[in-house]
């Protein structure tokens, strides 16, 4: 081969473009579309228009934006919200879609259930109508949100058009410290290239610390690509992800899956292929993190203060600064770690998945929570597993609510809110003002440290809170 | 959709960055149908005094000048209908969330970006003289500030021309009807493993 090297993305890129316009517009193959309850308006142009959805042999349902985190066998109280599930319900069956449902023994948040379904492949174009979308590049496949028209375009069509985004590679080497996750490192890359750091980018994670993260942790890192403006973010694939994927319900079984796993093996970035731009991070330097602020990009090791916005040189940015410090009703120059909270969530498409509930559940185990607060998994698998490991006891014996599962409290769209005024510590991927309810305030953080600001009822340095 | 070609119109300051699109809509009215109004829920939870977009001043604004990563986060299509449909046919601002900027322009907003210092003076001027007008040329690619300064931009062909004529792309998309079939054609021998394999009874 005298081809020139080439990345990962430029890979998976350049195997599904279908035509290119002599303005440089690429007609995009897309492999999988997830649509979920928010895709009302998608289902509504298309039926206007009197079009079909052109392969649901790839398009697939899942309702997870506004189901109940309680009491599933009774009818959903609000109308309003009830409309949202069951015109789900009647899209999917109108276009013969396979549809995960409120009661589907599959069913959980979208960015949990395709890769647990064996759904998430390398190699793929994955897009929905969902902006954690990203996720799934944790596979080596290139998966993006877009918005309803486009939902739409992709239902008609199976195709999108795109212009090639740039590239950029983070590359996180070394150990990561006790009790730091994958959670961590996405905030602190955040911290490090601002919320629209990325903007226009397909990162690529690589590096040994990356590649030690099993796949729940690569979950998580690309889930949060898009806090940094990214348009996706991806992993290589490697022998984690191929025994993750093999013998999941939807994935290629037998010989089939051999054909793949060595396709999937030619994946990888050359070497010596070149980026747009390179990012480095130390492992060793990541400590656990939290947000301070009402963007992801406030994120700050636990043990630092609350910055001051007078040692700000750019007045526009000083009152932003301030803005935020007003809404979070905190002081410059306070230690994080007296900041104290009223509320924990652990869940969302971020931190929902068996590591993250083992995680929480090894800090809260035989410890009572000081504040009132909600698990919630990622799925029903994720649900039973943990049943199973007897967490649900440990959160419940702590005095957490065990929730059904959803996007719930990230988004509070299914009722479950935040209370306004409230402070949440939440394992969730946005702090923006009103996020979790009208003027509530979060706090990003890891599982661990959520379930650690759980047991002091304060921020709290989980590697300081010692054995139960 | 709308077209847009040119717009002459008063424009409004908003100093604020990374102005999220659950800011634009807060989440609780995205389950509302398009019918509602999107317009109402425009910065729903901002709307208090001293917000720009209620100073009598500004009003009949139809352009924003706003400051980095504007319209970041959730893909909901349903910020761009809030703007829209609240009158706004124009943002300006250094920088765009991807996912907000594919669907402005899908709806006819058009979405300008300038480096930042530009902004942050347009801004600035907007304040001193509040209720000034812009002046958007988009075929010449051109914005004209009040004093008839003329500041190019630069813009996607395909998002240019797509916004001039109003155009709906799956109508575009279908002139390519022989490509695609090709290519799921070839596809389909070359990854065999592409469609879902049935799941085995549980």
């Amino acid at each position: 081969m005298t081809d020139q090297p080439r990345t990962l993305f430029d890979k998976v890129w350049d195997a599904h473009v279908v035509a290119t316009r002599p303005d440089g517009q690429a007609l995009l193959a897309i492999d999988r579309h997830f649509l979920h309850e928010g895709s009302f308006h998608a289902f509504g142009m298309l039926d206007h228009a009197g079009r079909k959805v052109r392969r649901p042999e790839l398009t697939f349902t899942v309702a997870d934006h506004y189901v109940p985190s309680h009491a599933r066998s009774k009818p959903i109280a609000d109308p309003e919200i009830a409309n949202m599930v069951t015109t789900l319900d009647a899209n999917a069956r109108n276009h013969g879609l396979r549809h995960f449902g409120l009661l589907d023994p599959a069913q959980g948040i979208v960015h949990v259930l395709a890769p647990e379904q064996g759904l998430t492949l390398p190699g793929l174009t994955i897009v929905c109508g969902d902006s954690h979308t990203s996720t799934h590049g944790a596979f080596g496949a290139l998966a993006f949100g877009i918005g309803a028209t486009e939902v739409a375009h992709v239902l008609a069509t199976q195709t999108l058009w795109q212009r090639r985004p740039k590239t950029m590679r983070v590359t996180i080497d070394g150990t990561l410290g006790a009790h730091v996750t994958a959670k961590d490192v996405i905030l602190a890359v955040i911290a490090a290239i601002g919320a629209g750091g990325a903007t226009g980018h397909v990162i690529e994670y690589a590096g040994s610390a990356i590649r030690g993260l099993s796949m729940e942790g690569r979950l998580t890192v690309c889930n949060m690509s898009i806090e940094a403006g990214a348009r996706a973010g991806m992993i290589a694939p490697d022998e984690t992800t191929f025994a993750w994927i093999e013998g999941r319900p939807f994935a290629p079984k037998g010989e089939l899956f051999d054909r793949a796993v060595a396709h999937w093996r030619t994946l990888p970035t050359d070497e010596g292929a070149t980026f747009d731009r390179e990012v480095t991070i130390d492992a060793a330097s990541v400590a656990p993190t939290v947000t301070w602020g009402t963007s992801p990009e406030t994120a700050v090791p636990v043990t630092a203060t609350v910055p001051d916005p007078d040692g700000e040189g750019d007045p526009v940015r000083a009152e932003q600064m301030r803005k935020m410090l007003d809404y979070m009703a905190l002081a410059p120059g306070m230690a994080l770690e007296d900041v104290s909270i009223d509320r924990v969530f652990i869940g969302s498409c971020t931190n929902a998945r068996l590591d993250d509930l083992r995680a929480a559940a090894a800090v809260l185990r035989g410890r009572r929570s000081r504040v009132p607060g909600l698990v919630v998994p990622g799925s029903v698998p994720v649900r039973r597993q943990a049943e199973a490991e007897g967490l649900d006891r440990v959160f419940t014996d702590a005095g957490l609510e065990w929730g059904e599962p959803g996007c719930s409290m990230c988004v509070g769209i299914n009722g479950d809110l935040v209370p306004a005024g409230e402070r949440c510590a939440s394992t969730t991927n946005r702090n923006f003002p009103g996020r979790q309810g009208p003027n509530a305030r979060t706090h990003l953080m890891s599982p661990a440290m959520a379930a650690a600001a759980a047991v002091t009822g304060r921020i709290t340095d989980v590697r300081k809170l010692g054995e139960a | 959709m709308e077209p847009f070609v040119t717009l002459s119109a008063v424009a409004v300051p908003l100093d604020i960055a990374n102005i999220d699109t659950d800011q634009l809509l807060p989440a609780r009215f995205l389950r509302k149908p398009r019918s509602a109004g999107y317009g109402n829920f425009l910065f729903h939870d901002e709307r208090k005094a001293g917000f720009p977009l209620d100073d009598p001043a500004y009003t009949g604004a139809h352009i924003l000048v706003a400051d980095r990563n504007f319209g970041c986060g959730s893909s909901r299509e349903g910020a761009v209908y809030a703007l829209v449909d609240g009158g706004i046919r124009c943002v300006v601002a250094p920088s765009f969330g991807d996912i907000f900027a594919a669907n402005a322009a899908k709806n006819g907003l058009l979405t300008i970006s300038l480096p930042e210092d530009t902004v942050a003076e347009l801004r600035r001027r907007l304040q001193r003289t509040p209720g000034a007008s812009l002046t958007v040329d988009l075929p010449a690619q051109v914005l004209v500030d009040p004093d008839g300064t003329r500041i190019p931009f630069a813009i996607d062909p395909f998002k240019k021309e797509c916004l001039i004529a109003g155009l709906d792309d799956v109508a575009l998309t279908m002139q390519h009807r022989g490509d695609i079939d090709a290519f799921e054609a070839a596809d389909a021998t070359a990854r065999p493993w592409l469609v879902p394999a049935k799941p085995n009874a549980a």
